[in-house]
């Protein structure tokens, strides 16, 4: 074998004459497939065909995080030609089934995570084995990024468990463990990695028979079934996804139910058809947003911050919730709070996280061990991190910070869950201001993947470093932010959430008004998310915003909040609540909505990115478009609020702000940010 | 040969809650109990875990899946893998026998920073299958071919079912055949203890435990979750309003019907754990550690076991003769309130028995309430009385105190502690 000319791929043949595949990617630490992988590893297939045949094959890989991550996006965002795309999908369709159509048995030894492609590749081979660990990830996340399985996955999945199990995988990009993927008869094997070897070895000599599928497995595949099936799975990915935005599961779903996977020419459809989806400007945005996700998670990436103990002050919800995340994390954590219940309420909560994310009962102990409750405040003098999470009042937190000044050791970085105050107002103590950042939260902290990172006026960089680095660890995605009110996210989200409001009052009913945000692509409508985020909460952060930047507050929230009706949980708020579910009025088929109020609600939003960035609040407008989309879930698929100002014009934009500052006031007038856009 | 022993020192401890067993199990088992006291204890200390050199826990009954609780507890709380860790036996005095052996190695010079205590789950012992049914099975296992399967089947009887109740049997002396009661009912009868005396030491039990509950005597307590959104902040089977009218309604609960001993007049039976760290002088030096008292001296001694109450009068009697002390030089005592008719058979022998040392007053003695009132998780209560002993001598400004235990089995413990504020 000339194993000299391979960049990529290592091939060794041993004793037993099996051939041991090795893939480890050069100059990168992880797995991913390219258009070199690919072509080596045909010559090297294609070379079995003239020497000795080996007993068997196995492909693993040398890298210590997982098998292989899927396509490489670096490659994929070349591409720009709609043959150069086709060329690359057809190629690693070619060298799949190439592998497929191998006469000896082979082997796919898989440890960590095995995703999208990788997942394609181990498919095409007769066997897969999987060690037995918590981060043995499978799955077929393509849809996440715009695009749909493209080497086979679409047709070898179905085949191999089912097309009812297999499009659930497929349309919800969803990610399982080795034990699942067992269960449901994606892998043939969960050995724990002692006896990998010894099971490798006994797929190859005894080449035992392969899955077949049970009864249902088999009906789900014929035509009648695909189609009933089909629309059931296309209802239910209708309540979630909405095709108008991401369209390539519904594509996928199509071609499950239109080719079925007997017949070899849906290769060639799922080629075209992604192919279509990679050029796609959603597909670009979506990439975008992923390597955004990407920088995101790069920073801190070099600053040495391990701590082991931290010290979460305030049992609440966020303060609760955030004890809760950091010891799932492997962090000691101890939560204080005087008032016993709501610890109690918060251990409870914790308890059903470990649950949900763990699932072997000793992972979940351990889990319960390292968060420990403290009434009387004992942690704060050996943490290395305290993050106060108590009430939203000065005073309080200041109080707070009086104690740490004293207590807490002398080089602990110090972090406030603030969503609004700025840093300089809780701690006159300047050896506090010099390590005190804010780690904004979002809740519900399990869901949320960003904490912005707040830099005060006084934090000393080292410690600004060391909130990245530990946001990092907790594995959520650091944005960092400058101190003022409101911060990024919710100073953002804040003009939007009050025009919602300013529309409803003028008469616009609540499901028209969010049926707009929802139609551009917002995840939830924004009269529902003030609901679900409490308006006794929206109220506090409107005031306290507008103490600051001017602005009214709508009577109808002072409204409701002096009625106690605070949203989803009180039952009551602007909709009506049910056990937390929300009752949908019924639409008046003869209103039509006016067709400004979409601008109404996302130049609200925009005008006031645009004036974050004027006053550096974020770096940058990739920053930026991170922070909204990550934080508040704006839609991926536009790529963040500066990307839709760039993508729809920004001179356009600005007219239709313009015209809306005509109509409905000087709220919508244009800021003095603006200029400078269109000077870059 | 005491001068060459090193000095042991007690400087901190928490426990949880004692929880009144009741039918249902605690969601948490001993070793979670013990996770709850313990965690919080190393949370608070200016070192590590890892510096822990030791770990030594007390327990009558884990649970199947906890053998060598003490080393599952010691990895539970982040001590690390190189710290050895060890269960210690000793029925009703475990604790205090925990805490011996740790001040033993203390002394030899062997470690100089232990964490021990005692933990018990009463709540959660199991029911057992009988012997019966398990010949049963393995007969029926072993037997081949329909007729003879059938036969087997045919040999299966009802009763087999029945399952044993392990606490009961935990609480009896096979040896003499007597449940721990009924030794209570022997010393009632030795005594002549009425009733009525009973009754009264019991409520009074209750009225000092609850007292010292709402004068805040209780710092050393650390609230319990059950991780179901259910807090506990204090011992659960103190009753503020016993009297001795409502004890007098109970029904004894050995000897039926004419005994004397009832549910109200005994120890309850109870799930919690307590906890100390105890160091040598380089430890409390080295780590700034503070110095509640110290450990001078543990006795244990044997006894006829149909008479196990008796246990302290001979520990004691022993103690004290070993460090030349009489009963006058003890400030405070702690003797475990098995049954109240135990303890005070304890005093009238102490006072008027065959080597009689003296009389311990009354307000000398459990004056926080005792088991009576709060409970008797076995195989914590010894570390609890030291405990709360420490606290006891810090208000008051005295000197020394004893703790003691009655040991089913015929056997009785006592340690010496002084209180000292800070290492010599």
């Amino acid at each position: 074998m000339d194993a000299g000319i391979n960049q990529h791929w290592r091939c060794e043949r041993d004793g037993d004459n099996i051939v041991w595949l090795t893939l480890d990617k050069k100059k990168t630490s992880t797995n991913t497939i390219n258009m070199e992988v690919l072509e080596e590893l045909l010559t090297i297939l294609q070379s079995f065909q003239s020497g000795s045949q080996p007993l068997g094959l196995v492909i693993q890989s040398a890298k210590k995080n997982g098998f292989i991550a899927g396509a490489d996006i670096e490659q994929f965002k070349t591409i720009e030609t709609h043959d150069a795309a086709f060329n690359l999908i057809r190629q690693g369709q070619l060298v799949f089934n190439h592998l497929a159509e191998l006469s000896f048995p082979t082997v796919a030894l898989i440890h960590g995570f095995c995703l999208g492609g990788g997942l394609e590749l181990a498919l095409a081979c007769r066997y897969r084995i999987t060690i037995d660990d918590p981060k043995t990830k499978l799955g077929l996340p393509e849809v996440t990024l715009g695009i749909h399985p493209g080497w086979g996955g679409t047709i070898r999945l179905p085949r191999l468990i089912g097309g009812l199990k297999a499009m659930d995988l497929i349309v919800s990009g969803r990610i399982i463990t080795a034990k699942s993927a067992y269960k449901m008869g994606v892998v043939d094997a969960v050995v724990a990695k002692r006896q990998s070897l010894l099971a490798v070895r006994h797929y190859l000599k005894n080449s035992p028979k392969e899955r077949t599928l049970n009864f249902v497995e088999q009906i789900s595949n014929w035509s009648i079934s695909r189609r009933l099936l089909g629309r059931w799975i296309e209802k239910k990915l209708a309540a979630k996804v909405n095709r108008a935005h991401y369209p390539a599961p519904y594509i996928a779903l199509e071609h499950w139910i239109e080719q079925g996977v007997e017949n070899d020419a849906a290769f060639m459809v799922e080629a075209k058809s992604i192919t279509q989806l990679m050029l796609s400007e959603t597909v670009r945005n979506m990439v975008r947003v992923f390597d955004l996700k990407d920088t995101l998670k790069g920073l801190g990436r070099e600053v040495s911050f391990n701590p082991r103990y931290v010290h979460v002050i305030g049992a609440g919800v966020m303060g609760g919730d955030i004890a809760a995340w950091c010891a799932l994390k492997g962090f000691y954590v101890t939560l204080q709070d005087k008032n016993e219940k709501a610890i109690a309420n918060s251990l409870s909560r914790a308890l059903a996280l470990f649950t949900k994310h763990l699932k072997e009962p000793h992972l979940i102990m351990a889990a319960k061990d390292r968060l420990i409750p403290d009434v009387l405040g004992n942690g704060v003098r050996r943490a290395e991190l305290i993050i106060e999470a108590v009430v939203e009042k000065v005073e309080i937190k200041a109080a707070v910070f009086a104690v740490l000044a004293k207590e807490a050791r002398k080089d602990a970085l110090l972090a406030t869950n603030t969503s609004t105050i700025p840093l300089k107002e809780l701690s006159l103590d300047l050896d506090v201001q010099r390590r005190l950042i804010g780690l904004h939260f979002f809740n519900p902290v399990a869901k949320m993947p960003l904490v912005e990172v707040i830099t005060g006026d006084e934090t000393e960089p080292s410690f600004v470093d060391q909130g990245m680095a530990f946001v990092r660890l907790i594995e959520k995605l650091p944005l960092p932010v400058k101190s003022s009110p409101g911060f990024l996210v919710n100073r953002i989200l804040m003009p939007y959430l009050m025009e919602s409001i300013v529309l409803l009052e003028s008469g616009i009913p609540d499901y028209a008004i969010d049926q707009a945000a929802l139609d551009f692509g917002m995840p939830m409508g924004p009269i529902e998310l003030a609901d679900t985020v409490g308006l006794d909460v929206c109220l506090y952060a409107g005031e306290s915003l507008s103490r600051y930047f001017g602005g009214s507050i709508p009577q109808k929230l002072r409204t409701l909040v002096e009625q106690g009706h605070l949203g989803r949980k009180t039952g009551q708020g602007f909709y009506q609540y049910k056990a937390g579910k929300i009752i949908k009025p019924k639409a008046d088929p003869n209103f039509r909505v006016p067709e400004d109020v979409i601008d109404r609600l996302i130049l609200s939003m925009i005008n006031e990115a645009v004036a974050c960035l004027r006053e550096k609040i974020v770096s940058s407008p990739d920053l930026l478009d991170a922070g909204m989309i990550f934080g508040t879930g704006f839609p991926p698929f536009r790529g963040g609020p500066m990307h839709y100002v760039l993508e729809q014009g920004e001179s356009l934009l600005l007219q239709r702000l313009n015209l809306l500052a005509q109509r409905h006031g000087k709220r919508f007038l244009a800021d003095s940010g603006w200029a400078s856009l269109a000077a870059s | 040969m005491a001068s060459k022993k090193r000095a042991v020192y007690l400087v901190d401890g928490l426990r949880t809650p004692f929880l009144k067993a009741l039918a249902r199990p605690n969601p948490l088992s001993a070793a979670d109990l013990a996770i709850a006291a313990a965690g919080p204890l190393l949370a608070r200390q200016s070192f590590e875990p890892e510096a822990i050199e030791e770990v030594i826990v007390g327990c009558v009954g884990p649970a199947a899946d906890e053998a060598n609780i003490a080393r599952i507890i010691a990895l539970r709380l982040g001590c690390g893998h190189a710290v050895p860790a060890w269960t210690v036996q000793r029925n009703c005095a475990s604790g205090l026998q925990a805490l011996d052996s740790a001040a033993a190695h203390i002394m030899n010079g062997d470690v100089d920073l232990v964490l021990a205590g005692g933990t018990e789950c009463m709540s959660r012992t199991p029911l057992l299958y009988q012997n019966a049914l398990l010949e049963w099975l393995a007969d029926f296992r072993m037997s081949k071919g329909f007729s003879n399967r059938c036969k087997s089947m045919l040999k299966f009887r009802l009763r087999y079912l029945a399952p044993v109740v392990a606490l009961l049997k935990g609480l009896s002396d096979s040896v003499v055949n007597l449940s721990m009661g009924q030794t209570a009912e022997n010393l009632a009868y030795q005594y002549n203890i009425s009733r009525e005396e009973m009754d009264a030491f019991s409520v009074q039990s209750h009225q000092r435990a609850s007292a010292a509950l709402q004068e805040g005597h209780l710092a050393e307590i650390t609230p319990l979750f059950d991780w179901h959104g259910q807090v506990v902040g204090s011992d659960n089977g103190v009753r503020e309003n016993s009297s001795v009218d409502k004890l007098a309604t109970l029904k004894p609960a050995f000897d039926k019907p004419f005994g004397r001993v009832t549910a109200g007049n005994s120890s309850q039976i109870t799930d919690g754990a307590a906890f100390l760290i105890l160091a040598s002088e380089s430890a409390v030096k080295q780590y700034d550690l503070p110095v509640l008292g110290r450990i001078v001296d543990t006795a244990w001694v044997g006894l006829d076991p149909t008479v196990m109450g008796l246990g302290p009068v001979y520990a004691i009697q022993k103690l004290l003769s070993e460090q030349k002390l009489s009963l006058e030089d003890i400030d405070y005592w702690e003797i475990n309130e098995a049954f109240a008719t135990q303890v005070l058979a304890c005093l009238k022998e102490l006072e008027t028995g065959e080597s009689p040392l003296g009389k311990i007053p009354l307000d000398r003695l459990n004056v926080d309430g005792g088991a009576i009132a709060i409970g008797h998780p076995v195989g914590a209560s010894g570390a609890r009385l030291v405990l709360h002993l420490l606290d006891i001598l810090k208000r008051n400004g005295a000197k020394r105190g004893v703790a003691s235990l009655c040991i089913g089995g015929g056997q009785g413990g006592a340690m010496l502690i002084e209180r000292v504020s800070g290492v010599t």
